[in-house]
């Protein structure tokens, strides 16, 4: 058992041993703290062979290789020899006995924490001389701070203490022998940079030296008086206790004065967007300028969060300035920097990071190409939300997990385009390593962070669940399963709701087509629950095809003005994500009562057009009817089907007979110049429906059968659109596609004129589509996707709209060149189609329209939410291919590291594009996985901005250059933040840059 | 910044210097207070108690007398002074009622309360000052006021509190530490080493609870021993009076008596 004992401290020395001062909470409130401290004779000081302490971690005599120290000595560096020149101390070269004080050791911890953990790596280290000497539980050494004396002052005075206690201890323990000469003592050398310390120390007889004559005194100094801190940098500074808060931001104009402004046309409205980056700059689109008005550094984005609704003051056209085309990670700039400094900010290491980020700002030289610049001057609505963010672990205090008490930490956002979160939790320790959620809750113009506090935490980093949860959230999907008022509005029966018999009562079957004897077929992708659509075709006696689509009826289940219409109205889509589907309906209607299924009877809302053999419609009907489809393919499977000689029974006639339809159709588009747009899709092969661990990531393959789908879709979705908007001119509901803005190409027909000598026209969709099949590389075959991709990301996103609102004119459809176009064929995913299916059904005549779908802000409303939800799914799904990606190509280096041949290193590599240069790295796109990444090189390189070529060493990268990358995932250190890593392999290694 | 307090650092030190094992100072007064029938104050480190003992006697209420046993009325004052920032608790403060609910739960099966049936055994205990181990220095104070008053127990109840940094444990903490670590108190009767209270109002793992408990019934025992001296010390100082007086008063008259007493 352990002993057990109690301490007696005794009441005489009642000021020694006990501590008060006053403490003011971050309230203002004033509160007395009383603190005891048990001072003892126990305290060991680590010297070798020391009769009273037995200790031995330093050596007995000291170190003997300092030429100014005959007799050996002992460094006693002061609190500012650890703030200034951490890098000497860590050299290998540097290897002299340190004894190293708490006082020192818990100034430097409250000083700066990045430094106090680095010193702390440093006293485990093995190849290091460490002692650490408790001075102030000491009796002999410990001190109490006297009146008038400042906080530095206090601890200086008793780092002197030590160093004299300790000159003493050495002596009193080597009391000379009778007959032996006396031994010569070791010194203990004082280190400080504080010339008025020195003088006092000398004062009391103690050996006090500067750093940089120590270092000169060595025998090889050179090397270790590089390492040496600029003289004049490390004065000392005053305590910042006293400081006043400084603002760091300027305030905000009031409301009144903003909005007069923007009346007034001075100021400027619109959203911040961050750029991702560089986190010190930022855009702000405004309708006066065709470019972003671009903001440059800390104070001009004035405490803009990426989506808030700002107002931004232009500079004079003189200060006009290029964005930057460096790369600067907040993350690597600003790891020093300290989350508890909030109360002190604008001093000390706060000022540092001012300089560096001002330096940065300043190192990047800009290119020629002018945009209008200025500064937030008030923020008209913020849009924050709760973040999905990781705790950084760096700023901790204490990563013990089982302390409670209160910290201030950082909290990294999973999203670039965020600042960090300063928040205060009592559970740091066990939050790292979580993905957690965080919401902002003010930034004052004293700090530099905005503040926030925990919401909860959603689990292990890249643990499937959390990450996913993750995505939903960062994407705002409502994912929460159904409440009970909406599960009550489905019908009763359930899951076994079955067509009833046909009669002239039944309500299902009133006004409804008997096509249950059709030969209706559905081509979905594998493993498809939700099937909204299904076709047939069949060869009419006049030589005439009819050929159908039949469309699940959901607005026979889903009424207008119940809970379960106005949940899939806020829902707006289906999200997809790789593993997961996050319904829009409830699954009873999406997977059961809804879907198409084979071998059932469903209700289903059908068009049916007669078409000449050339595909010209002769006339088209619709009609609700009832259909039991005969078939469900997937597209591989009615591929083969058709193109499976030996199959000639009538089903696969009525594919063919589609197929042929469809060649026509498209065709047709083709002509009338739609563009054939293409966006990196990958396939993520899963291991097995119950684990889903990603085995691989493969390109989605494109069948003939793919498109067949399609064509009959978009001829539906457009016979629809004209039908509703001819019906509802003033509220239809349809989809449009704005011609992007010409600009919008400059830069990406410049890289190509300069680089591949290859023109894009751009002045119609047909123009551009021609020009864009002409973009072809010989030797590349992927270069003409890789061409379209790009073309794409310059194009506007198409959107929903409301007949009414907008003019006739810009009703069209750029990319399908369609003049007018809706969205009708998938309503168990898309809300948008449940409207349009209202509005056709009450357009022929079948229900009547309801109330709300004849009021124009109504269904404005609604496609508002609709399109936002609609954009938000796309990243949600195009984010949760990217973890998967990252975790297919971790799992692919695991397992090449495991099959790869002893001495071998084992790594992925994939071919890859330049798509971007950078100063100091370039972007490239991994067609193969789909994913594009970074290259970044430290040193800077010559960059040529105006041909997009960067120049490393001897070997030129161009922009559209092959290039092949090693791809890795490497969980960042501080965010847990798993990130794809790229370096170069070829033409040149990079890792090394 | 309390938060940059390092609970225990790198060298086995506590923020106060002490080491994990290592108690706080104890101070026990038992002279007589004002009209109470016993009385203690103790400290532990900071923590300030003092409480005085009243009784056996009758109750003032009828309702609450029990017609076999003595009733136990625990009373707890927080003086307004004793932390740092001033405050008033209401004596109805929920926190201050459970407060002197455990302490008379701790208590209830070491007096012997069946020897005074109908009459009621009152408790005050006032808080001085604060810090940590204020419910150890509580029923500590209590002990030691009902043995001053003569009260029958069955044995001492020695309480301390222990937590767990980490994977160490630590004994008898400070305010700051309780405000760190997960702790809990415990009462032990050392004699029979019978465990008459465990409170925790934190979260702890079960293994490290089987070690901090092991840990702080040892403490106890420990405590046990400062107590006992202090009792020993006190009823040897009386003894020395009665002695004392006797001598006296067989050689001299009462009024010599009561001038040599002054």
């Amino acid at each position: 058992m352990v002993d057990i004992t109690i301490l007696k401290r005794p009441r005489t020395e009642g000021v020694l041993t006990q501590r008060k001062f006053f403490k003011k909470t971050a309230r203002g409130k004033v509160i007395k703290v009383l603190r005891e401290r048990y001072l003892r004779d126990d305290v060991p000081c680590g010297v070798g062979s020391c009769r009273e302490c037995k200790t031995d971690a330093l050596p007995f005599e000291g170190d003997m290789s300092h030429p100014l120290f005959a007799s050996g000595h002992f460094v006693l560096p002061d609190t500012n020899v650890f703030l200034s020149q951490m890098d000497l101390i860590e050299s290998p070269l540097f290897t002299p006995p340190i004894i190293l004080l708490q006082t020192v050791m818990e100034e430097v911890r409250h000083r700066s924490l990045p430094l106090y953990n680095r010193l702390k790596a440093l006293t485990k280290m093995d190849d290091k001389k460490f002692w650490i000497f408790y001075n102030e539980y000491r009796s002999e050494t410990a001190i109490i701070r006297e009146e008038g004396e400042t906080p530095n002052d206090r601890n200086d005075r008793g780092i002197r203490k030590a160093t004299a206690w300790y000159t003493s201890h050495i002596s009193t323990n080597r009391p000379p022998l009778r007959g032996q000469p006396t031994p010569k003592l070791p010194t203990v050398v004082l280190m400080t940079e504080d010339a008025a310390n020195r003088q006092k120390a000398q004062k009391s007889g103690i050996y006090s030296i500067s750093v940089r004559k120590y270092v000169e005194g060595m025998r090889e100094p050179t090397q270790l008086l590089d390492l040496l801190a600029a003289e004049g940098a490390n004065e000392i500074e005053p305590t910042k206790a006293v400081a006043g808060r400084q603002a760091l931001y300027p305030e905000y104009l009031p409301t009144a004065t903003l909005i007069a402004g923007v009346k007034a046309g001075e100021l400027h409205q619109g959203h911040f967007n961050a750029n991702q980056y560089n986190y010190l700059e930022g855009s702000v689109p405004v309708p006066t300028f065709t470019k972003p008005v671009l903001l440059i550094g800390r104070e001009n984005m004035n405490r803009a969060v990426n989506g808030d609704v700002v107002v931004v003051e232009v500079f004079d056209e003189k200060e006009w300035k290029a964005p930057g085309d460096e790369v600067v990670d907040q993350d690597s700039t600003l790891k020093n920097d300290d989350a508890e400094d909030s109360e002190d900010e604008g001093e000390g290491e706060a000022h540092e990071v001012l300089v560096k980020e001002s330096k940065l700002l300043e190192s990047e030289k800009r290119s020629s190409e002018k945009q209008p610049t200025g500064r937030i001057v008030g923020i008209i609505k913020r849009n924050w939300r709760a973040y999905v963010c990781h705790i950084d672990s760096t700023s901790l205090t204490s990563s013990n997990t089982t302390s409670l008490s209160q910290q201030t930490v950082f909290a990294t956002p999973v999203s670039r385009l965020l600042p960090r979160i300063r928040l205060r939790t009592r559970q740091a320790p066990t939050l790292i390593g979580q993905k957690i959620l965080v919401t902002i809750d003010r930034w004052d113009e004293t700090s530099r962070y905005p503040e926030g506090h925990f919401v909860r935490a959603l689990g292990k980093v890249e643990s499937k669940e959390a990450e996913q949860e993750s995505l939903l959230l960062e994407f705002e999907v409502p994912y929460r399963p159904f409440g009970k008022a909406i599960l009550d509005c489905l019908p009763p029966e359930g899951e076994s709701w079955v067509v009833p018999l046909k009669s002239a009562t039944s309500p299902e079957w009133k006004g409804r087509e008997d096509l249950r004897e059709l030969l209706i077929c559905s081509i979905d992708p594998p493993g498809c629950q939700d099937i909204d659509d299904a076709l047939h075709a069949r060869q009419l006696p006049n030589g005439n095809i009819e050929a159908g689509v039949h469309i699940a009826d959901v607005s026979h289940f889903v009424h207008p003005d119940t809970p379960m219409d106005s949940e899939a109205a806020s829902r707006g889509t289906t999200v997809y994500l790789v593993d997961k589907r996050i319904d829009m309906l409830p699954a009873l209607l999406g997977t059961n009562l809804c879907s198409l299924r084979p071998f059932v009877e469903r209700l289903a809302f059908s068009a049916i057009w007669e078409m000449t053999p050339d595909a010209e419609i002769v006339n088209v009907r619709f009609t609700k009817s009832v259909i039991a489809s005969k078939a469900a393919f997937t597209y591989e499977e009615a591929q083969i089907r058709k193109d499976d000689p030996h199959q000639q029974d009538a089903l696969t006639q009525s594919i063919r007979l589609l197929n042929g339809l469809a060649l026509k159709l498209k065709a047709k588009r083709m002509a009338a110049g739609a563009l054939n747009l293409a966006s990196p899709e990958v396939k993520i092969q899963l291991d097995s429906s119950e684990s889903s661990d990603p085995i691989d990531v493969e390109q989605k393959e494109m069948r003939e059968t793919n498109s067949l789908v399609e064509e009959f879709m978009l001829l539906a979705n457009i016979s629809v659109a004209r039908k509703i908007e001819e019906t509802f001119p003033q509220t239809a509901v349809l989809r449009r596609h704005l011609p992007p803005p010409r600009t919008n190409f400059e830069k990406l027909q410049d890289i190509l004129m300069k680089r591949k000598g290859m023109k894009l026209d751009v002045s119609s969709s047909g123009a551009l589509a021609t020009s864009l099949d002409e973009c072809i590389d010989p030797k590349e075959p992927a270069f003409n996707t890789l061409v379209r991709i790009m073309a794409t990301r310059c194009m506007l996103s198409a959107e929903y709209f409301c007949s009414g609102s907008v003019g006739k004119d810009t009703f069209g459809h750029y990319g399908l060149a369609s003049p007018i176009y809706t969205h009708f064929t998938s309503p168990i995913r898309r809300y948008a189609d449940v409207l349009a299916h209202r509005q056709l059904s009450a357009a022929i005549g079948y229900t009547s329209l309801h109330a709300s779908l004849h009021s124009k802000p109504y269904v404005e409303r609604i496609l508002d939410v609709v399109n936002r939800r609609h954009r938000m799914a796309q990243m949600a799904g195009r984010a949760s291919v990217e973890f998967y990606v990252g975790l297919a190509l971790k799992g692919r280096n695991e397992r090449e590291s495991k099959t790869a041949v002893a001495g071998q290193k084992a790594e992925v590599t994939e071919e890859a594009f330049v798509i971007r240069t950078f100063r100091n790295g370039v972007g490239v796109f991994v067609s193969k996985l789909g994913i594009e990444g970074l290259v970044m090189f430290k040193k800077d390189m010559t960059f040529d901005a105006e041909n997009y070529t960067i120049t490393v060493g001897e070997t030129t990268i161009a922009v559209f250059d092959k290039v092949t990358v090693r791809i890795e995932v490497e969980k960042d250190r501080n965010t847990q933040r798993g990130k794809v890593k790229m370096t170069l392999v070829h033409p040149i290694d990079s890792s090394g840059l | 910044m309390a938060s940059r307090v390092e609970i225990l650092n790198e060298g086995g030190y506590r923020s106060d210097g002490r080491r994990q094992f290592e108690l706080r100072t104890i101070d026990i007064d038992l002279s007589q207070q004002g009209h109470a029938d016993g009385a203690a104050v103790i400290t532990h480190g900071l923590a300030h108690v003092m409480v005085s003992v009243f009784g056996p006697r009758e109750a003032k209420m009828r309702s609450q007398t029990i017609h076999d046993r003595a009733n136990i009325n625990v009373e707890v004052a927080v003086a307004a002074f004793s932390t740092g920032d001033r405050r008033k608790r209401s004596r109805g403060d929920k926190r201050i009622l459970e407060f002197a609910a455990t302490i008379k739960s701790t208590f209830e099966p070491v007096i012997q309360t069946s020897l005074y049936p109908r009459s009621q055994i009152d408790i005050f205990v006032q808080v001085i000052q604060q810090d940590g181990g204020l419910l150890q220095a509580c029923i500590n104070g209590t002990t030691l006021a009902l043995m001053n008053a003569g009260i029958p127990m069955l044995d001492f109840v020695c309480a301390v509190n222990g937590g767990v940094h980490s994977t160490s444990p630590l004994l008898d903490l400070t305010l700051l530490e309780e405000n760190d670590v997960p702790n809990l108190t415990i009462a032990v009767m050392p004699k029979t080493r019978k465990v008459s209270l465990v409170t925790m109002e934190t979260r702890l793992h079960v293994d490290r609870f089987e070690e901090i408990f092991r840990l702080a019934t040892e403490a106890g025992l420990a405590i046990h021993g400062e107590m006992k001296g202090a009792i020993l010390g006190r009823s040897k100082s009386l003894m020395g009076s009665i002695e004392l007086g006797s001598q006296q008063r067989s050689g001299n008259t009462a009024a010599d008596a009561m001038d040599d007493d002054d």
